[in-house]
């Protein structure tokens, strides 16, 4: 169990270190070379925006990580021996092949500003945004689909987990959904500058992220 | 292009010069008036939580005498103040607060990357505050589980505030964390992204080190916190049973079954125990500033004092069971975290000694922030060598939930941090304000404050180690604990109502500043680092006029033989000038 929560911590430690042991050698207190040496500082080669959502990412990362430790901390007898495996809608298979569909498209809205073709990205934005949408109503549907078989009990954590995760994971894409309807409008009212670019691609890097977060999270619910 | 601050000079952020009152200082994005209004907000949630002790005080010490304190109250009162504390005071203040005021000025940066995200993150913090404050006024009350929020008792009738009070709390925590989040992103891509030319990171000053490890640490640690709340918030509304075992509720069995408090006390002190350090790392970088500072000279070994706060940081993750010791974990997990506890004595060691070092044949000026600073040193010693004993599992399974534990926390997270920030307030005050505070009255409430606390706290340990049992409303008849121990009580409330009134000297002399307080000059400490070479005192929106700085040197030069004044700035270009420390200066 807590090897997760260590690996969370080992992985966070490790990211810190490779951040700070490009400049920490430095010894600020000589007095030859050091001073008067005024280089130009950013840590990242990469505008602002992105180096935030990668924070972003490693916060959200740390959410999961942990609600999928608690998850099989509750599955181990030793936290409660009353995990009943519940079955799982054939519609979440479905569901995958959505957001799936929605990240590739995601991928070709990118595509099309990063080479500057000239093509509007709307029509891909349109598509990814409109699969990412039915991917949040089948998730609804499977919620549904859970709820009908009506012997269920809402104490079996097995249950209470498979609402909560899943719970969960829609919202972050309900928040991906409001900058990416930003960002679809401002293309739509023929907005071109390269901050639209810089959406397209940061809501790129946050699909992808995503559908990792969900791949695991399926997985984790198939297999237990 | 390295000053590319305001979230890449995105053509929608350009510019937002705030002209109306409102603009400026309401819905403010400037960094330095959000962190007042940060500051002044935590400070006033955090006289409640002070008024709260004080009435826990009264009823320790006269028992059953005050009629409006009764058990319900009593436990209210304990959970309500360890919270505001901790969370709504400390973390808000050096994160929200200082973190916000010194991380642009510190690095040279024209605000914060994303200002308008930095507003949200107030007025989500503000909402979070009138959340909690409703709570008193919902039926049932605030929820008086402590802060520790350990179910099951946590929902069960029979703990007050056991329905709305509990729901407000955690819906409470919820909106903090989301507001922290928004805040921390800010202020780690800052001073990732936004320092001026020439300030490398080995250049920053050690209260940058610590606000941003700090806040690294509260980005991974929160979600902890949230996913506890969540999963609490459905076993409370919705019936699951992730914590909530199987449970006899006034005779009656109720729905749950089969869950795990242990689970919740994992995940809450997987949080917790960071927690301590997301208070104490900002702690440690600005006492190093104000002590160098005020001793003239440079902080003693500064690149040790940065992987120290690094490694404190990152060894914090893994100690978090330390405050489980009595759950009935396994042995080995006991001797693994005694192990790792242990262990993050080394780096803090490390740091007490360079603080000291840095005194050492230092010219000192006896100023109230070196005041502080020196008190620090004091209390978070003492408060430190507790942890040594309650880092051990046998040590702590008798001590454990006693005044024992009361004391030492107190002391190490609660004076200490109070200790600096008290000295950081009375530093910065001359370039917030531009005038200069009274050194009479400062002097005046550093000695009551510091020798008042010592008076509350040093005799808790005597009392813990009687087996004085905390977070009891009244201890009715127990022989082990000798009727001198009342005594003993009283002694240690008046001393905090006194502690508690003293306060107001601090509350006058603002006011005092304010009103009557002669103007500072920019840079009244002779300091070195940025802030204290704005163009105009307090700094303008923008900070730096036309020009960003430019940095030559690290943020220590002080006393450097043959210099003309005894402290270089960070943007005097003068060649030279740096010392060549002993323990690792080369020759
Ligand atoms: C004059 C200042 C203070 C006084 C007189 C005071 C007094 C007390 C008292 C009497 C208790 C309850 C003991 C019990 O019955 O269990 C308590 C608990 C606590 N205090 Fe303070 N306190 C002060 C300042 C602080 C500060 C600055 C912090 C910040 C860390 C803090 C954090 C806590 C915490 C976390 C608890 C535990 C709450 C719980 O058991 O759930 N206190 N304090
Ligand atoms: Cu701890």
């Amino acid at each position: 169990m807590s090897m997760w929560t260590l690996v969370v911590a080992l992985v966070s430690a490790l990211v810190v270190w490779y951040l700070l042991a490009r400049q920490l050698m430095a010894q600020p207190w000589l007095a030859d070379g050091e001073v008067g040496y005024t280089p130009d500082i950013e840590a990242f080669a990469s505008p602002a925006k992105k180096v935030a959502l990668f924070f972003l990412l490693a916060v959200i990362s740390s959410l999961f990580a942990l609600f999928f430790t608690a998850y099989m901390m509750r599955m181990n007898p030793a936290h409660g021996d009353d995990w009943l495996s519940i079955p799982k809608p054939d519609i979440l298979w479905l569901n995958t092949v959505l957001l799936l569909a929605s990240s590739m498209s995601m991928q070709w809205a990118k595509n099309l500003v990063n080479h500057q073709s000239g093509k509007s990205p709307l029509p891909a934005l349109i598509i990814a945004g409109v699969f990412a949408i039915s991917f949040l109503v089948g998730q609804l549907l499977a919620w549904q689909q859970l709820y009908n078989i009506g012997n269920l009990q809402i104490s079996n954590p097995a249950l209470g987990f498979f609402y909560l995760l899943t719970g969960v994971h829609g919202l972050h894409i309900l928040g991906g959904l409001y900058v990416w309807a930003r960002a679809t409008i401002r293309v739509f009212m023929g907005i071109t500058t390269p901050s639209i670019n810089l959406s397209v691609e940061l809501c790129t890097v946050y699909w992808h992220y995503l559908l990792v977060i969900w791949l695991v999270l399926f997985g984790l619910l198939l297999t237990t | 292009m390295a000053f590319v601050a305001i979230a890449d000079r995105d053509h929608e952020q350009e510019h937002h010069d705030p002209h109306t009152f409102v603009s400026k200082y309401i819905w403010s994005q400037d960094h330095k008036v959000i962190a007042i209004q940060y500051g002044g907000t935590a400070v006033l949630v955090g006289l409640v939580a002070l008024v709260l002790s004080g009435m826990m005080r009264l009823q320790l010490a006269f028992p059953d005498y005050f009629s409006f304190i009764r058990p319900n109250e009593y436990y209210q009162f304990v959970t309500m103040h360890g919270m505001i504390m901790v969370i709504y005071l400390l973390t808000a203040l050096f994160l929200g607060g200082f973190g916000n005021y010194l991380i642009p000025l510190m690095c040279g940066a024209r605000d914060m990357v994303f200002p308008y995200m930095n507003m949200l993150s107030f007025w989500a913090y503000l909402v979070s505050v009138i959340i909690l404050m409703s709570s008193f006024f919902v039926p049932g009350g605030p929820t008086g589980a402590g802060w520790t929020l350990y179910p099951p008792g946590t929902i069960l009738p029979g703990t007050p505030g056991s329905d709305m009070g509990i729901l407000l709390m955690l819906l409470s925590l919820a909106v903090f964390i989301v507001a922290f989040t928004m805040g921390g992103l800010n202020y780690v891509t800052t001073v990732f992204q936004a320092r001026c030319q020439g300030m490398t990171l080995m250049r920053m000053p050690l209260s940058i080190w610590g606000i941003l490890t700090a806040t690294v640490l509260g980005l991974l640690a929160f979600p902890a916190l949230l996913v506890s709340a969540i999963m609490m918030i459905f076993d409370k509304t919705l019936g699951t049973s992730f914590f909530m075992p199987a449970v006899l509720s006034m005779g009656q069995a109720l729905d749950h079954q089969g869950g795990s408090p242990i689970l919740f006390q994992h995940l809450f002190w997987f949080f917790g125990h960071p927690e301590v350090y997301i208070v104490a790392l900002p702690a440690f970088g600005i006492v190093s500033d104000l002590l160098s500072v005020h001793a003239r000279k440079n902080i003693f070994g500064y690149r040790m004092m940065v992987w120290a706060i690094v490694g404190i940081g990152a060894l914090s993750f893994v100690v978090w069971a330390h405050h489980m010791y009595v759950s009935g974990m396994n042995p080995y997990f006991g001797f693994f975290f005694a192990t790792t506890t242990l262990i993050i004595a080394i780096p803090t060691a490390i740091k007490v000694y360079n603080w000291v070092l840095t005194l050492w044949q230092g010219n000192i000026r006896l100023n109230v922030p070196m005041l502080f600073s020196i008190g620090f040193i004091f209390t978070f010693v003492h408060g430190g060598l507790t942890g040594l004993f309650l880092g051990n599992v046998t040590v702590d399974l008798p001590l454990s939930d006693t005044y024992f534990v009361i004391g030492h926390f107190h002391m190490v997270m609660g004076v200490s941090p109070i200790m600096v920030l008290f000295g950081a307030i009375y530093h910065w005050l001359p370039k917030i304000t531009g005038k200069m505070f009274n050194e009479t009255l400062g002097k005046i409430h550093f000695w009551c404050t510091f020798l008042g606390t010592y008076a509350i706290y040093l005799p808790m340990h005597y009392l813990g180690i009687l087996g004085v049992p905390r977070r009891y409303y009244a201890y009715g008849l127990s022989d082990f604990i000798p009727a001198s121990a009342q005594s003993m009580n009283v002694g240690i409330t008046i001393a905090a109502l006194f502690v508690g009134v003293s306060q107001l000297l601090f509350i006058i002399n603002i006011i005092w500043t304010l009103t009557k307080g002669k103007p500072a000059g920019s840079n009244p400490w002779e300091a070195t680092t940025l802030e204290w070479l704005t163009p105009d005192t307090p700094p303008k929106h923008g900070n730096w006029g036309h020009n960003l700085p430019v940095v030559y040197r690290w943020a220590y030069a002080y006393s450097v033989p043959g210099a003309a004044l005894d402290y270089i700035t960070q943007t005097d270009p003068q060649k030279g000038g740096d010392i060549e420390e002993g323990d690792h200066g080369k020759h």
